[in-house]
């Protein structure tokens, strides 16, 4: 695309790209929050389910997850530092260990929910019908809910592992790093709906 | 080719040689203005579709018992209708097509921030259009929920719903972008000078619509998944049986569609406050306070989504709420009225067809904006709710409104985007019959509706005969005028006389440039020291 | 970057205090589960939750660097969320 002429008028502006970026999480922070309104009235309407269910979750998964993701949130904004300072090393080093976390956080949520499909609790499922009302609502907002915040972090993964090549071959460096930069805002964005998820689900029992 | 573009000799836009040849020059062309007109010949097509769907049910309706269809095939093109207007028409409309092609000039800048994210979305628009479309041809038939897409019907209904609400997910992505793309433009791109209160009205506008866009639109996207979610896994977000809760997907789906309703109307009024202006030749009356109505109505439009809830249910310190919020929007929308009127006041007017658009705007959207009143209130919402009151209503307000205010747009930059002058006595008997014809098709409907006749309904009682056949032709009137309109543009885009740079007098930037504008808009990026309505 | 085009680098030390603190909450959040709070469970897990939101938009995600129109906007973006959880549950609340 970069030859066509009539691309010549496209200036470079990385705070455009940036305000950009932040209307991107404004999206998603309101497609999350649409979840939480549903969350929040089911949860009214059935307390005492709710409570139950959410004794089910493994909240020592869900803490080690939590982990996992602040950890990354911190490695992934140590490379944007690390790029600013014209470290490409430590740039590449920080990335790397912020995706290796990336995965980490899918392995475990994939044996999280494996358990609970083996235990025959998955939408629509016998069993969790016969649960009732408020557990059937439960599990579905908690399939639907840490299932499109899964999506987003393997989208998060395949973001990451673009910039990184891009640093690598030294498109992204010091004087130009928006990519980084953005990447890093998706980021935080994953870690901030997950800081919400994770009490909503596990904790409040 | 950029490097050797003179300013006598520039080739415009519509001529300029790029990259790829015929129509790919088009579809792969990053300008806004091409973007711009890629989508205005979308959304024409798909109007005329949208609008034979309509001319069929109003033949339908034209007397009582079964005429050209039956209940099941009237479901599914009042469904099929209500998506197409309402998702491929009203809500792209004024932004996609005049806001691509002028904010950019309007605002002294050579596109919008990011083009290519702009050409992605008309191309999600189109696959978005795509794929709603395939929902009438495979699977169980046509979708027959209405473009609600009501729970629990939506996921009980045999009929192909899967591919009309992904699709309608994909149209909310290309929303999202648009509107996302504009405000960066209007943050950053502003010419040197252009303060925020240097803008004009049309760009404003367009900055309250693109906020709407962007944080209303993602929760119908998240609303649609879970019908989706809801058809494929059965979960049972809102079916009562699994213990959900209906209408919590009302108040889902209608916290982003009445929003959806000022995207749509919000740009029209930012057109119509371009027209006026110029053709009053005078600064337009209350710059700020239509700034200000306009911000007021995107604000306090996001939190009346429940006047469309009335009947279903909802507790009474809801209710109330939320009629008293849907009064209050009626405070800026008469605030721009005011001001629209009191601009022509004492004012030396140049009687051309965008002029004729402007005013017969006002005055359907004046009928409309107070019958929107009566629904508001509670006690006659309730003898209302879902009659053709309702239907006459929003026909009103987004036909009316947003459509009288594209056409008005349409020829007031006629000149500007196609550089030639549509044919003038064409125009004028082509507003005429649609105006009448507008006015004989929906004017009954506000009487049906007190009389209790029902909307989405192939069959009615004798009683509401009268009104449905003075209703059915004025369809077929509005239907000729639309046609006349239509093939006068297109001709004249073709045949009409080269029109001037400024035809009609106007300061706005956009008067500024050769019509039609060069590749880059601006030879030089003009420096702003005037308000945008300085006629001094 | 901010407005005079220099971009605040960060040092890494502020970055793992800052882990420090949210890490500290997290903890801080799952002890207080055990505690028997009855209806203030939810209203001490969605505060700590809070704090440690605040905390990445500020610091992680830069806004305590950046122009102050993005702080603005997403107080703005914070303040509708909020205001729509609180309309729907007029409804639920009352019926």
């Amino acid at each position: 695309m970069e030859h066509i002429p009539e691309n010549t008028h496209i200036h470079r502006d990385d705070e455009a790209s940036k305000i950009g970026m932040w209307l991107f999480i404004f999206t998603e922070m309101l497609l999350f929050g649409g979840l939480f309104i549903v969350y929040s009235i089911y949860r009214y309407l059935h307390p005492v389910a709710f409570e139950l269910a959410a004794d089910e979750l493994d909240v020592a998964a869900g803490t080690i997850n939590t982990v996992i993701l602040l950890i990354s949130s911190m490695t992934i904004a140590m490379s944007v530092s690390a790029i600013q300072k014209g470290d490409r090393k430590k740039t590449l080093m920080f990335l790397g260990a912020t995706l290796f976390l990336a995965l980490m956080f899918l392995v475990n949520k994939y044996f999280e929910w494996g358990s609970k499909i083996s235990h025959g609790l998955y939408p629509g499922s016998d069993s969790l019908h016969e649960l009732g009302h408020g557990d059937t609502l439960f599990f579905g907002l908690y399939y639907f809910m840490t299932g499109l915040h899964a999506l987003h972090i393997i989208i998060g993964v395949v973001l990451i592992a673009t910039v990184m090549y891009r640093v690598y071959k030294s498109r992204v460096r010091e004087d130009k790093y928006a990519l980084l930069e953005n990447t890093g805002l998706y980021w935080h964005l994953v870690d901030l709906i997950w800081i919400f998820l994770f009490p909503l689900f596990y904790l409040v029992t | 080719m950029s490097e050797n573009l003179t300013p006598s000799g520039e080739p415009s836009y519509l001529q300029y040689k790029g990259r790829y040849r015929g129509i790919f020059a088009w579809i792969f062309s990053t300008d806004h203005k091409r973007v711009g007109l890629l989508y205005l010949w979308s959304i024409m097509t798909f109007f005329i579709v949208g609008a034979i769907l309509g001319l069929l049910m109003k033949m339908e309706l034209i007397s009582p018992g079964k005429n050209i269809m039956g209940p099941q095939t009237y479901n599914g093109f009042f469904t099929l209708h209500g998506i197409i207007m309402i998702f491929l028409i009203v809500i792209p409309g004024l932004p996609a097509v005049f806001g691509n092609f002028f904010l950019p000039i309007m605002i002294g800048a050579r596109d919008v921030a990011f083009p290519r994210l702009n050409l992605t979305s008309w191309w999600l628009y189109m696959l978005g259009a795509v794929v709603v479309l395939t929902s009438q041809f495979t699977g169980g038939g046509p979708p027959d929920t209405g473009w609600t897409f009501y729970a629990p019907y939506s996921f009980q209904t045999p009929t192909n719903m899967l591919p009309a609400v992904t699709g309608a997910f994909i149209l909310g992505f290309s929303s999202i972008l648009t509107g996302l793309n504009f405000i960066v433009t209007i943050h950053r791109m502003r010419a040197p000078g252009m303060s925020w209160f240097k803008m004009p009205l049309f760009p404003w506008s367009l900055y309250a619509t693109a906020w709407i866009q962007v944080i209303a639109t993602p929760i119908v996207g998240v609303t649609l998944l879970m019908i989706i979610a809801e058809r494929t896994l059965n979960i049972g977000f809102f079916n009562p049986a699994l213990g959900g809760d209906p209408i919590l997907y009302q108040h889902l789906f209608w916290i982003y569609s009445h929003p959806a309703v000022y995207i749509m109307i919000l740009p029209a009024m930012g057109a119509i406050s371009e027209i006026i202006p110029t053709f009053s030749r005078k600064t337009i009356f209350g710059y700020k306070a239509i700034i200000a109505s306009t911000v007021a109505i995107a604000f306090v439009g996001y939190f009346v989504w429940g006047h469309h809830m009335f009947t279903s249910g909802m507790s009474g310190v809801a209710l109330y709420t939320f009629s008293i919020l849907t009064f209050l929007v009626a405070i800026p929308s008469a605030i721009k009225v005011f001001n629209w009127v009191s601009t022509m006041h004492k004012a030396s007017i140049n009687l051309q067809t965008p002029f004729y658009w402007a005013v017969s705007f006002i005055f359907v959207f004046m009928i409309g904006g107070f019958s929107g009143l009566v629904l508001g209130a509670l006690s006659t919402n309730v003898h209302l709710h879902d009659t053709h009151f309702v239907v006459a209503h929003f026909h009103f307000i987004v036909f009316g409104g947003t459509g009288f205010a594209f056409f008005g747009a349409m020829h007031y930059w006629f000149p500007k985007v196609f550089g030639r002058q549509y044919d003038a006595g064409w125009a004028n008997i082509g507003w005429l019959t649609f105006f009448i014809g507008f006015v004989t098709l929906y004017g009954p409907m506000f009487y049906l509706g007190i009389a209790g006749m029902p909307r989405r309904y192939y069959d009615y009682v004798e009683v509401f005969h009268g009104g449905n056949i003075i209703s059915s032709f004025g369809a077929i009137i509005l239907i000729a005028g639309a046609g006349i309109i239509i093939a006068n543009l297109v001709k004249s885009a073709i045949y009409g006389e080269e029109a001037k740079q400024n035809p009609w007098g106007g300061i706005t930037l956009e008067w500024q440039v050769p019509s039609p504008p060069p590749l880059e808009n601006f030879d030089e990026i003009p420096h702003i020291t005037k308000g945008p309505y300085d006629y001094s | 970057m901010d407005n005079n085009g220099k971009p605040h680098i960060v040092p890494y030390k502020n970055h793992i205090a800052v882990l420090a603190v949210l890490l500290i909450l997290t903890a801080l959040s799952v002890a207080v589960t055990s505690i028997e709070l009855g209806p203030l469970t939810v209203t001490v897990a969605l505060l700590l939750a809070t704090a440690k939101a605040l905390v990445v938009l500020i610091y992680f995600m830069h806004l305590k660097f950046d122009n102050i129109i993005y702080s603005i906007m997403v107080a703005f973006v914070m303040f509708s969320i909020i205001s729509i959880i609180v309309i729907t549950f007029l409804d639920y609340l009352f019926r």
